[in-house]
């Protein structure tokens, strides 16, 4: 008998039990690749088919919030990047959002146009790499991620012109961005943007159609929309399902209702789909670009009386949230007229999609709950903060 | 946004009067003013919000730590109307902030179809101890599952009626609370006696120090 309870509780466990209800506990992960990270499942199988399933989260947190409270509002900002670390431009938007609601605090006009695009750039790279990823789920680990991430470094380059880091970018600022954009930045934008929509058709044409695919995900992971939107899950896997929730739409943040996009929706909401409307997004996302590099205006990329040092937002309390690439990402945060924020909270997206994981994979075979966490798209980066 | 808040506070007056709800104005300039209920009817409250008002997504629920009471009504005022209706929010300032302080939980609720939040609803706890407790919503919004599972974790608030109450973030044989205020971090999270530390040990008689004779 193995004496560690650790190796214990890692390897298969019978249940104690007649034949015909012996149970398989085995748990999943955390260093398993199909759980983008460390992440864990207590499942529980009667032959392949899950009949429980436990999330087991914390490998990575490191209480975000309580540091936060411990400093300036502007000294978390290069934290909130390594929140959801692909995307780290829309958890600066999210954060600069919500303390400017708090201290209601104006941007200028150029500076809601940077954030637009660089919003729809990080949104083009999320749902890129999340494509490759799934794929990776599925088996086919390599090819299909290596051409994501192809298309991925080219906006990353860009990103790095401009905010002078691939990934953790620090960019956004209360009031504004924190440099403006460098020469010939924007033509650089516009060329990869036009060149983007024939790489897009060439990954759906691999992949879309491919049998494989389609047995693998098609009438996988169902609910029905009341179950979805009761238990909070937000972004294309709410929308999948058919439901027309886009926080760009119904409750508008920064200049989206000036542009002239459309939100696709699902008509299963099964893995298929998610899969579908990501890359469905993506080509809203390039006319969002497209219409936002060609009206953005000369002008301020700060406003001009934000404070830098010594900010002090009044008292009050404030939720600010934006569609993330995964989900509503939100920050409620409450100022009691210090410096220092007084409650700092991260709504996170992965972490609440996660909630309806056990309801998705019930009944089907193990072998569909990787697929399923898959389309969930979870960065471990912001489930655990 | 008033006039929500206005209508969903008088069918919850009318249906739920156990829940004691007032309106608190936020002083800041976000506007979004928030309904207090009593810890023990919100479960009644939100099933008040969703079935009649249509408030079908509940966003966020986190927890706020208050040790200091008086603070707490800085940043939540009482709105002008309700200042009669509740008469022991205001301090005494006689006892210590240890025993009079409370934790909150705030939820943060919207309408998908009609477009409409946030509706902030809080609720404080009697106090930081034994009387933490408050109403789980699970059984109203599933939502709430992982998040009232965070806040047991970090704040120590007991949620009656969770299906499954357990720590989610720190780990299972952790003994505090981090995110409270007068939370002290150890000195080291992972010291723990080895086999090591025995052998040390055990050397340390064997050899004698050298300046012993």
């Amino acid at each position: 008998m193995i004496s560690d309870p650790l190796l214990q509780q890692s390897s298969p466990v019978l249940e104690e039990g007649s034949d015909d209800d012996q149970l398989l506990r085995v748990s999943l992960g955390p260093q398993h690749p199909s759980t983008h990270g460390v992440f864990r499942m207590n499942v529980e199988l009667d032959g392949e088919t899950v009949v429980r399933l436990k999330p087991v989260f914390g490998y990575l947190h490191r209480n975000h919030e309580k540091i936060a409270e411990g400093q300036t509002y502007l000294s978390s900002m290069p934290f909130t990047d390594r929140l959801d670390y692909i995307c780290p431009l829309t958890n600066n938007w999210a954060y600069a959002h919500a303390v400017e609601k708090l201290a209601g605090i104006e941007v200028p006009e150029r500076a809601e146009y940077m954030r637009v695009i660089t919003a729809e750039l990080t949104r083009l790279i999320n749902h890129t790499a999340f494509a490759g990823f799934f794929l990776g789920d599925m088996g086919a680990w390599g090819s299909a991620l290596m051409y994501a991430f192809r298309e991925r470094e080219k906006i990353l380059d860009l990103f790095e012109d401009l905010t002078g880091a691939r990934m953790m970018s620090n960019f956004m600022r209360f009031g504004g961005c924190r440099n403006d954009l460098p020469d010939g930045w924007l033509e650089r934008c516009r060329a990869l943007v036009d060149n983007y929509e024939p790489f897009l058709d060439e990954m759906e044409m691999f992949l879309l159609g491919n049998e494989i695919l389609i047995a693998r995900t098609q009438d996988v992971g169902q609910l029905p929309k009341e179950t979805l939107i009761n238990g909070g899950i937000t972004g294309p896997m709410l929308r999948a399902a058919g439901v027309a929730y886009d926080i760009r739409k119904v409750d508008p943040y920064g200049i989206y209702d000036r542009f002239d996009f459309k939100m696709p929706l699902g008509e299963k909401g099964d893995c298929y789909d998610r899969l579908m409307i990501r890359f469905l997004e993506m080509r809203e996302s390039l006319k969002i670009l497209k219409q936002a590099i060609k009206d953005i205006p000369e002008g301020d990329f700060i406003a001009p009386k934000a404070k830098i040092r010594g900010f002090k937002p009044p008292v009050g309390e404030a939720y600010g949230r934006i569609e993330g690439p995964k989900g509503e990402l939100g920050f409620y945060l409450v100022s009691d007229g210090t410096p220092q924020p007084y409650r700092y909270r991260v709504r996170p997206p992965s972490f609440v999609n996660l909630t309806l994981l056990e309801e998705m994979c019930v009944g089907l075979d193990i072998a569909d709950v990787v697929i399923i966490l898959g389309s969930v798209d979870i960065v471990l980066g912001e489930v655990d903060r | 946004m008033s006039g929500i808040i206005d209508m969903v506070l008088a069918s919850i007056r009318a249906k739920v009067p156990a829940a004691n709800a007032t309106v608190r104005t936020n002083p800041g300039p976000s506007g979004q003013d928030s309904l207090m209920v009593a810890p023990e009817s919100v479960a009644d409250v939100m099933r008040v919000i969703h079935d009649e008002h249509g408030f079908d997504f509940l966003s966020n629920v986190t927890g706020v730590d208050w040790p200091d009471p008086a603070l707490a009504e800085k940043v939540a005022v009482i709105a002008e109307g309700d200042a009669d209706a509740e008469g022991d929010a205001k301090a005494d300032g006689e006892e210590t902030p240890a025993e009079c302080g409370f934790l909150e939980v705030v939820y943060h609720l919207y309408h998908t179809s009609e477009r409409k939040g946030p509706l902030v609803v809080r609720s404080r706890t009697k106090d930081r101890g034994e009387g933490a407790k408050i109403a789980s919503v699970v059984s109203v919004y599933k939502s709430a599952e992982f998040q009232e599972r965070e806040i047991y974790d970090l704040y120590g608030v007991i949620f009656t009626g969770h299906p499954d109450l357990r720590r989610i973030l720190m780990w299972d044989e952790f003994v505090d609370h981090p995110m409270r205020k007068d939370y002290v971090a150890p000195d080291d999270y992972e010291y723990e006696p080895t086999p090591h530390a025995a052998v040390i040990e055990k050397a340390a008689q064997h050899y004698p120090a050298p300046d012993a004779d």
